[in-house]
């Protein structure tokens, strides 16, 4: 049932790059339980630009947990206190009256902050960029049905391919490794006989290019998948691991 | 104005071909020349920007997003039509063609109709291609499913994801281009103006959103795929950025804005629940092939549901009424998003709404778990299924969804011709941004058909027919006196805003001006109520520009900045819309005037009057804008009122 609740924001502000950056505490009443985590800041914004202050930066679009854009760390956790959502699709139902909440965003050498709680993620275009695709142009392509393909096949490339490339798995895992992500793309198309082709080539030059950006290495501890908000699994890196190993051997 | 659709010679059929037998190319070595610039990466962007980067076009893409994988085409859920008839169950381009002049209540072109079917086939295949994960059979074959406004399977997907899986097909195409040094890709930059030269669009003035720096672009050519404007509403089921601030742009420098009160409310959506509320969700479309939709049949049942006596399981069989099953036998649950929506209204005007302001319908998965088991839908619909529970609280395998109809797509835009360009020279328009497949209303699973038509297999060829005259332009360096005054206009436009310093947010502001669409723009429309909205919406531009409240500057990052320069559009926008609304004395498809109706409540056309494009010229601030019409002749398709009984 819906109910109204009172809380204390401490929320992460840093106007720039090259700001040092600080908690603010703000105090908020009578927020509905039905209204989700971003309608709260919308509500704080509100306030904020009421008192002639400046409202807090974040990203946000889609509101309806596909575009990856929502961030946040809050209470300590990326896409805060609910299993499988990210920030936007979270609701204030988790929180209890009186409860002090904490804001912040990514923490990552690879995401540097750009003002308040939005970082930079360009990364990860990067990394797509350096090989995360099959290499066909528009036009010239065979008939969608002529490579039969096994339906498990497709239903696991398909369930590596929902990530939305939010950075939740770089921002929880303590050695900012990207391998989650870089993990997905790759066992997306090498499940898939059109991505096969460039499987190996794929795995080694997506690597190279989180290596050089400064993502950490993957030491197994699976939180990247406990906080995946599209429950990609952590298997994508064994597999990721197997096409690395193939490229090395082609060498 | 005399408008020149350029729609080519011959049978319906052989247009297409035709086209493309004649027009003008541009060798390799003159591409590298030339320059596009592509604003916006959703389908249609992303699709148009990496095919001309293929083809050896220098391309400059923009996008607001951070990356251009954001872009809102990732939230389309159900799917993608296409002529294939691999389910051998009748279909064909001409029956796709046909349902979707139908579907638009005849007031779509039929030339670029037919060609988005002809199309359509190439873009699944192409799909495949990249490795999109389509959902597919045990025999490894692609899976179909139905969407309504058909008697056919032909919509493809991925899971409830379909428009994320294209879109990610679509930037990875991208960003191989990226790589291979034929596309810049500018993220978190928005178009502020289209630069004018000679009377051709010769590039842009963009904002850089981080920095707050304002930038000069040169392209030969510009393409706008910035989506729909369906956010004038405030409240919508589209992403809280997308806007129609490029559209306005290009009509403010003589484009036509065409129909723009054809706007989709998709029937199936979470309905509002508070004021605090910031977006509408959508539940896909196909959740209509296993979901019934109800309310009671007895008042007293209505009521003791509200009070929370009755939970909707208690109802008996006998006591429910399928209504869009009893209106409509021959589609049942699956006729086009129009004429569900106003059922919806009609039940919940009539007191039989349900939820706790009434303004609800059930959807109903009892009878498909029966039969299927629960499995079976949690594999079609899982995702879908989990989004409404984390937002309602409510779950959806155990008692009925409730929802209500939300602004969703909007079928108006900036007119083009055949070739996808606007009236201004070398400025085209495509996807959603443009007017010119879905008529009244879009078909479900067309709009991914379109954005990728536009992008990857129609502006690929017309835009070299354009740019083949264009090979000898040198390119400009942006210190042209065109670019510095625009430049110049643009960044006192943002000073204006910002010198206000008023008393309230933007956001309250918005959320006024939605309130009066939805009231008066919205689902049914009257004479007196658009006359009303005019007169509010010019009250609301008032209050606008005399007491919104912009803290911080124009350096930097400025949240509240972007979205005060956005709303000056969509208050442009609702004008328009309203105009158009009372322009059209007829109902069709979206746009229903309640003047205009067949006894049993169904939409009227009044075709000796209106079977014609309303475009939309700009004469000025402070101007009434000029009705120009384009004519819509039927060749083929026999226009007959839409019956889906």
């Amino acid at each position: 049932m819906e109910n109204n609740i009172n809380l204390t924001l401490k929320v992460w502000r840093q106007n720039g790059p090259k700001d040092k950056g600080r908690f603010e505490t703000y105090k908020l009443e009578k927020v509905s339980t039905d209204s989700s985590f971003l309608e709260m800041m919308d509500i704080l914004n509100e306030q904020l630009v009421n008192e002639g202050s400046e409202p807090v930066a974040f990203d946000h679009d889609c509101r309806e947990g596909i575009c990856g854009m929502c961030s946040l760390y809050i209470n300590g956790r990326p896409h805060g206190p609910d299993d499988d959502v990210t920030t936007c699709q979270l609701h204030m139902r988790k929180f209890k009256d009186g409860e002090t909440i904490t804001i912040e965003p990514w923490r990552s050498a690879g995401f540097p902050v750009i003002k308040d709680l939005i970082v930079n993620r360009s990364a990860f275009d990067q990394i797509i960029a350096a090989g995360g695709y099959t290499s066909v142009s528009t036009g010239g392509v065979p008939d969608a049905n002529a490579i039969p393909i096994p339906k498990d096949d497709a239903d696991e490339a398909m369930d590596a391919a929902s990530c939305i490339g939010c950075g939740a798995c770089v921002a929880t895992c303590k050695n900012g490794s990207a391998m989650l992500f870089v993990s997905a793309k790759v066992s997306h198309l090498a499940l898939l006989p059109q991505g096969k082709v460039e499987a190996a080539r794929r795995a080694k030059n997506m690597v190279a290019k989180m290596d050089e950006l400064g993502f950490g290495n993957c030491t197994n501890t699976g939180a990247c998948e406990v906080e995946c908000p599209k429950s990609v699994s952590i298997s994508n890196i064994a597999r990721l691991n197997r096409e690395f190993l193939k490229a090395k051997f082609q060498d | 104005m005399k408008l020149d659709s350029k729609i080519p010679e011959g049978p319906l059929a052989e247009k297409w071909s035709k086209y493309k037998a004649n027009q003008k190319l541009v060798n390799p070595a003159n591409k590298r020349k030339l320059d596009i610039i592509v604003v916006g990466t959703g389908l249609a962007g992303a699709s148009a920007a990496a095919s001309f980067g293929e083809m050896g076009f220098n391309v400059k893409n923009f996008t607001i997003q951070d990356s251009p994988r954001r872009a809102h085409s990732i939230a389309a859920q159900g799917g993608i039509n296409a002529a294939k008839n691999y389910p051998n169950d009748g279909d064909s381009v001409h029956r796709l063609f046909y349902d979707t002049v139908k579907g638009g209540d005849y007031r779509a072109r039929e030339a670029n109709v037919h060609r988005l079917a002809e199309v359509s086939n190439d873009i699944i295949d192409q799909c495949v291609a990249q490795g999109v994960p389509f959902a597919r059979e045990y025999g490894g074959l692609l899976d179909n499913r139905s969407f309504g406004g058909a008697q056919v399977s032909r919509t493809f997907y991925a899971k409830g994801q379909t428009g994320q899986q294209l879109l990610i097909g679509a930037y990875q195409a991208l960003m191989r281009q990226v790589n291979a040094g034929t596309v810049n890709l500018y993220t978190r930059t928005e178009i502020v103006d289209i630069v004018m030269v000679d009377g051709k669009a010769r590039g842009v003035i963009a904002r850089d959103l981080v920095t707050g720096e304002f930038q000069r672009h040169f392209g030969h050519a510009v393409v706008l795929a910035t989506g729909g404007y369906g956010n004038t509403f405030f409240l919508s089921t589209n992403a809280m950025g997308s806007n129609g601030s490029a559209a306005i742009k290009a009509y403010q420098k003589g484009a036509l804005f065409a129909n723009p009160c054809f706007a989709q409310i998709h029937p199936t959506c979470i309905p509002v629940h508070g004021e605090f509320q910031s977006k509408l969700t959508l539940m896909s479309e196909s959740l209509r092939n296993d979901g019934r939709i109800w309310v009671p049949k007895k008042k007293e049942d209505v009521d003791a549901i509200r009070a929370g006596k009755l939970k909707p399981k208690d109802i008996k069989e006998e006591d429910r009424d399928y209504y869009l099953e009893r209106r409509y036998p021959a589609f049942g649950n699956l006729v086009p998003r129009d004429v569900a929506s106003r059922a919806a209204k009609e039940r919940c005007d009539a007191g039989f709404g349900v939820g706790a302001t009434g303004l609800a319908v059930y959807l109903d998965f009892k009878s498909a778990i029966e039969r299927l088991g629960e499995d079976a839908i949690r594999a079609r619909y899982g995702n879908l299924f989990q989004m409404y529970e984390k937002i309602v609280d409510d779950n959806p395998y155990e008692t009925p969804m409730m929802i209500y109809p939300a602004i969703h797509y909007t079928m108006g835009g900036i007119w083009v011709d055949y070739e996808l360009q606007t009236t201004i020279p070398g400025l085209f328009a495509a996807g959603e941004a443009n007017f010119s497949d879905h008529g009244a209303n879009r078909l479900g699973a067309s709009a991914l058909m379109q954005g990728l038509a536009d992008g990857y297999f129609v502006l690929p060829y017309t835009i070299q027919n354009y740019l083949a005259d264009d090979i000898s332009t040198p390119r400009m360096t942006g210190e042209e006196k065109e670019f510095v005054e625009a430049e110049k206009t643009a960044k006192d436009k943002f000073a204006k805003l910002l010198a206000i310093k008023g008393n309230r947010s933007v956001d309250s502001i918005h959320k006024e001006l939605g309130l009066v669409m939805w009231d008066f723009v919205g689902m049914a429309r009257t004479k007196e109520g658009l006359e009303t909205a005019i007169e509010k919406i010019a009250a609301i531009k008032k209050e606008f520009y005399s007491n919104v409240r912009i803290p911080g500057s124009s350096e930097g990052m400025n949240v509240e900045l972007e979205k005060a320069s956005r709303l000056a559009d969509f208050i442009e926008i609702g004008d328009l819309m309203a105009r158009d609304a009372l322009n059209r004395e007829e109902s069709c498809g979206g746009h229903f005037r309640e003047e205009f109706q067949t006894e049993e409540g169904e939409a009227k056309r009044q075709d000796d009057k209106f079977a014609y494009a309303a475009c939309w010229q700009y004469q000025g601030e402070e101007k009434a804008p000029e009705l120009i019409k384009e004519d819509l002749t039927f060749e083929v398709v026999k226009v007959a009122q839409r019956n889906y009984k």
